[in-house]
C-alpha cells in the first residue's frame, strides 16, 4: 500500500493508504476529524471543502493519495492555539449564518478561501464564490452577511459589518 | 460510495508515465486533478484496474506563447488557465469558458486537459476546442508524438480520439489575431451545473459586418459540433444596434442567420431538456452570443 505523509491542521502524518481511500474518509475515519461532513458524495455540495495547499478542494473528489507531501487545512484548524475562533467561525455565528449546520465547515472554508483572493467582495462576488457550497436552510441570506461581516473583521474593521447586505 | 480498488502508480516523468500507462494495458486510466474521473468511480460507473498519477508531471504544466498559438499544458488547473495572462490576452474565449467551468473548488483541481479528454459533450471546453481548431498533442511509449486537430478530437461521447496507452500532453490554441470579439454564452438551471446547451462564439468584425464567425456548440450532440450554416449565414451581416424595447418585431439579420444554429445536431434528451427545447436554445443561446461577441 503506498504510504502518504500528510500535514493535517499543523500535524503531520504518516500513513499506508489503499489508493482508493478518498481524503475525506481520511481525514474522518483515520484521523477522527470528522468536523468535515461527507454531504452528498457527488462533487456538488461543498460541505466536505478544505484546504489543500492553501487552494479550497472537496475532499470527497481528491484521492488520499493525491494529497501526499501536501498541507490540508480543515475547520477543525482554523481556530487559534487558545480555541479562540477564527473570524470567519465568529462572524457565522453572530450573523446566524446556519440552521442545520451541516453545511457549514464547508462554507466557511470557502469562505476564507474567497477572502484570500478578494479581500473586500461584493454580495455577487461573494454569491459567486460560494457557487459551489450548498445549503438547504437558510436561503444564503445570512451566510452572504456573515461573510462580509467576516471580511470586515479580517480586515481589521471589527465595527458592526452588517449595514452592506439589506436585511430580507 | 467507496470506488472500487484499482493499483495506482505516480510517475515522475513523462516518458515513465507513458511507460506505465502502456503496461498497466487497455484498463488503465490517467488521473490528473480528478474532477470528472472520482465522481464516476464513486459511483461505479467505471471500473480502472489502475490509475496512471500525471497531476504532478511538470511537463504537462503552464501556459506558452508559442509564436501564432498558445499551448496549454494538459494539466494546468482551471483556475491557472483563467488567471494566466497570456490565456486572458492571446485566447479570451479559452477563459471566459474555463471561467464557467463547475466552481471554484472544482477549478482549483480540475485540469485544462483533463476535462477536454473527458469529452464530454456537455463540458464547456470541448466546443471551445472545436470553435477555435486547437490541435490536441498525444505522446505514447510506442507512437511518440502526434497531433490531433480538435475537429477529429471528439469521436463520440466521453470518447475522445487517443489510444489507450496515449497521454494528452497538451494542447495549441490558434491565435485569431487582431478584430475578433468572443463570447461564451451557458444556460443551465443552477450556479455549478453543467451546461443544458452552450454556446462558444467568435467574431471577427470590419466596417460594422461580421467578416467570420466561429462557433462551437456545448451539449447539443454526442460530441462538441460547429454551427456551420450559421457561420457561413453571418458572413458579411451588418452589425446593427436593435431599438430597446423594441422586443423581436424589428429586422435583425444577425438573429436570422442564427435561425439555422441547430441544423444538423442531434441533442440528447435528458432530465432538463427534450431535442426540441435544446434546438429552441441553441438559435437563441447563439443569437446572444453572437451579438455579445459582436460587440465585445
Amino acid at each position: 500500500m503506498p504510504r502518504i505523509t500528510v500535514t493535517v491542521d499543523g500535524i503531520q502524518y504518516e500513513e499506508e493508504v489503499e489508493p482508493r481511500l478518498l481524503l475525506v474518509h481520511f481525514l474522518r475515519d483515520r484521523l477522527g476529524k470528522t468536523g468535515t461532513p461527507i454531504g452528498c458524495d457527488t462533487t456538488n455540495c461543498g460541505a466536505c471543502t478544505v484546504m489543500l495547499d492553501g487552494k479550497s478542494v472537496k475532499s470527497c473528489s481528491v484521492l488520499a493519495v493525491q494529497a501526499d507531501g501536501c498541507d490540508v487545512l480543515t475547520i477543525e484548524g482554523l481556530a487559534g492555539a487558545d480555541g479562540q475562533w477564527h473570524p470567519m467561525q465568529t462572524a457565522f455565528h453572530e450573523e446566524h449564518a446556519l440552521q442545520c449546520g451541516f453545511c457549514t465547515p464547508g462554507m466557511i472554508m470557502s469562505a476564507i478561501d474567497l477572502l484570500a483572493e478578494n479581500p473586500d467582495p461584493s454580495e455577487e462576488a461573494i454569491r459567486e464564490g460560494l457557487e459551489g457550497n450548498l445549503c438547504r436552510c437558510t436561503g444564503y441570506c445570512n451566510i452572504v452577511r456573515a461573510v462580509r461581516r467576516g471580511a470586515q473583521a479580517m480586515s481589521g474593521q471589527s465595527a458592526a459589518a452588517n449595514q452592506e447586505v439589506p436585511a430580507s | 460510495m467507496i470506488p472500487a480498488a484499482f493499483d495506482y502508480v505516480r510517475p515522475q516523468t513523462l516518458e515513465e508515465a507513458a511507460m506505465a500507462l502502456a503496461e498497466a494495458g487497455e484498463d488503465a486510466k490517467v488521473l490528473a486533478g480528478g474532477q470528472s474521473l472520482l465522481p464516476l468511480l464513486r459511483l461505479r460507473l467505471s471500473y480502472p484496474s489502475s490509475l496512471v498519477d500525471v497531476g504532478r508531471l511538470s511537463e504537462l504544466h503552464g501556459v506558452r506563447d508559442e509564436g501564432d498559438h498558445v499551448f496549454i499544458g494538459a494539466a494546468t488547473t482551471h483556475y491557472d488557465v483563467v488567471h494566466s495572462p497570456v490565456v486572458q490576452a492571446e485566447c479570451p474565449l479559452v477563459a471566459m469558458a474555463t471561467a464557467t467551468v463547475a466552481d471554484p473548488q472544482v477549478r482549483h483541481r480540475g485540469t485544462f486537459g483533463g476535462s477536454l479528454a473527458h469529452a464530454d459533450p456537455a463540458g464547456d471546453l470541448p466546443a471551445v476546442a472545436v470553435a477555435l481548431d486547437c490541435a490536441f498533442v498525444a505522446r505514447s511509449a510506442s507512437g511518440g508524438e502526434r497531433e490531433i486537430p480538435a475537429s477529429e478530437f471528439f469521436v463520440d461521447y466521453l470518447e475522445p480520439a487517443l489510444r489507450a496507452d496515449e497521454i494528452l500532453v497538451g494542447v495549441k490554441v490558434p491565435k485569431l489575431g487582431p478584430g475578433w470579439g468572443y463570447h461564451y454564452e451557458k444556460f443551465h438551471r443552477t450556479a455549478q451545473s453543467w451546461a443544458i446547451v452552450g454556446v462558444a462564439a467568435a467574431v471577427r468584425r470590419s466596417n460594422g459586418s461580421i467578416e467570420e464567425a466561429r462557433i462551437g456548440l456545448t451539449n447539443m450532440g454526442p460530441t462538441p459540433v460547429r454551427a456551420s450554416a450559421v457561420e457561413e449565414a453571418l458572413r458579411g451581416t451588418p452589425i446593427t444596434v436593435p431599438v430597446p424595447g423594441g422586443g423581436n418585431g424589428g429586422p435583425d439579420p444577425i438573429r436570422d442567420a442564427c435561425g439555422e444554429a441547430a441544423a444538423g445536431t442531434s441533442p440528447p434528451a435528458d432530465l432538463h431538456a427534450q431535442p426540441d427545447y435544446r434546438r429552441h436554445l441553441a438559435r437563441v443561446l447563439t443569437h446572444r452570443a453572437v451579438l455579445s461577441a459582436a460587440r465585445a
